[in-house]
């Protein structure tokens, strides 16, 4: 089974929905033993970092997710989700997970595009994903491909090796980011259609190794 | 750099859609969930439903069909219409819209917003504005106000202020629709477009008066919009969505072109 993590934080049935299209059973679970048995883990999320964590920590979650990423098995984290697993966020000034290094930080205020257009935050809507390095999960995206964004913050990781692919919005910011069974995209996969289901159908059939 | 959205919008009455997909081959689909899939399809960007269902006791109706829809379709859409508490905003994000909108209700009472935007956050909340051009006054200096209950009953109060407090309270997006363009087809409201969006610091979907596929060229270049809202000239086969994006992409406007 694979295992969406459940704390609160979000529309979760969405990635539940995509997955049974994709033909792959999944639970949405804040269940410590179900988490721990499971074949693999999505952690989504949407929302503050600051409420997140707390939630996490109340129900020792972050202690749980530690470990699942310690076992090998497949972790996808997504949205807030590819956030919180830094070290902390620029976002109510919040500890976070610690299971890559790296901070979580804020758009700049002004930001404008290569034209001299303001640009708006929240990112909103959809954009590319430029490829820094190969990733069997992501070995099927095209360069014109798109997806679904919605986001104040993004994840800057410490290791420029962890940054998998970047997004272009002002400044090129880590989009997707990853190490060893860890993978994680600021992007929904789950609303970013096809493209989007060929990726989490990916994630379903991977086993989690990665040459860095 | 992101790309600008086209989102058809779909109006359903009793879990229906008032207008119908006409395709040339004169076979109509009338049902929100197909034509909410043929868009998906087409390349749609996200999909806006209205429930114009008259009767509250018959809302549930709309709940059934945002579930479904939400089997169906993998992009972002909305529900408006008929939202009037955080109970109704709730009851349809569970179901699995991504964004709800408010209009006339926000406008009576501005704590919708901010509470929907506590309780779900601000991405989840689409103010809905319906806008008319009048004289500019000392209340309504920007020359536009805001009018409620599908433009019947005026407020009083100015189009950009009230634009500008629904950022405030947590607005995540703004549907601004001019009520002087609207079923026009002679092309959005350029100059009320591009005052909103460009002093909100939030994204702007226009809405009203596409006729042609250059009205939408003009309303995301000279109109800022971020999105375009399309109705008629989809639903009656006039154009498609791949139409529409090509013209785009050849006029210099960055939109998704892919979803295959």
């Amino acid at each position: 089974m694979i295992a969406i993590v459940d704390y609160r934080a979000g529309n979760l049935r969405s990635v539940e929905r995509a997955l049974e299209r994709l033909g792959f059973s999944a639970g949405i679970t804040s269940h410590p033993d179900e988490i721990q048995s499971a074949e693999r883990v999505i952690f989504p999320g949407v929302g503050a970092a600051g409420q997140a964590m707390d939630d996490l920590r109340g129900g020792g979650l972050d202690r749980v997710l530690h470990k699942a990423l310690q076992s090998g098995k497949p972790f996808l984290g997504i949205c807030l989700g590819a956030q919180i697993i830094l070290e902390r966020s620029e976002e109510n000034d919040a500890t976070c997970l610690g299971l890559l290094p790296g901070t979580v930080r804020r758009f700049p205020p002004e930001i404008a595009s290569g034209a001299g257009e303001r640009l708006k935050i929240p990112h909103m809507g959809w954009n590319g994903v430029r490829m820094r390095r190969s990733h069997p999960v992501l070995d099927a995206v095209r360069e014109t491909d798109e997806f679904y964004f919605v986001h104040g913050y993004y994840p800057a990781p410490e290791s420029e090796r962890h940054v998998i692919g970047t997004t272009e919005h002002g400044l090129a910011f880590p989009s997707v980011i990853g190490s060893g069974n860890l993978l994680a995209m600021q992007f929904h996969p789950e609303k970013s259609g096809i493209p989007g289901l060929r990726i989490l159908k990916n994630f379903c059939r991977w086993d989690g190794r990665y040459a860095e | 750099m992101l790309s600008k959205r086209i989102i058809p919008c779909l109006d359903v009455r009793d879990g229906k859609t008032t207008k119908g997909i006409r395709f040339r081959e004169n076979v109509d689909i009338g049902d929100p969930v197909e034509m909410a899939r043929y868009y998906y399809e087409q390349g749609a960007d996200e999909i806006v439903f209205y429930d114009i269902t008259a009767s509250s006791d018959r809302r549930d109706i709309m709940i059934d069909v945002v579930d479904r829809v939400a089997r169906e379709i993998f992009i972002p859409f909305s529900v408006g219409g008929g939202i009037r508490t955080l109970d109704d905003m709730r009851r349809v994000l569970l179901a699995g819209a991504e964004k709800v909108s408010v209009n006339s209700s926000a406008v009576q009472d501005p704590t919708l917003i901010s509470q929907g935007a506590r309780a779900f956050g601000s991405q989840c909340i689409v103010l809905g504005m319906d806008v008319k051009r009048v004289a500019p006054s000392a209340g309504i200096p920007s020359g536009y106000e805001m009018v409620i209950n599908g433009g019947r009953t005026s407020t009083g109060r100015d189009g950009l202020a009230w634009a500008l407090e629904a950022e405030r309270l947590g607005a995540g997006e703004i549907c601004l629709n001019s009520i002087d363009a609207d079923g026009t087809q002679e092309g959005y409201e350029l100059t009320l477009t591009s005052l909103i969006s460009s002093r909100v610091g939030i994204p702007v979907i226009a809405s009203g008066g596409a006729g042609r596929i250059d009205h939408m060229v003009d309303v995301l270049t000279e109109g800022k919009a971020d999105a375009a809202l399309v109705a008629s000239i989809l639903h009656y086969g006039t154009t498609t969505i791949r139409e529409i994006k090509d013209r785009l992409d050849r006029s210099g406007v960055k939109v998704r072109k892919t979803w295959d």
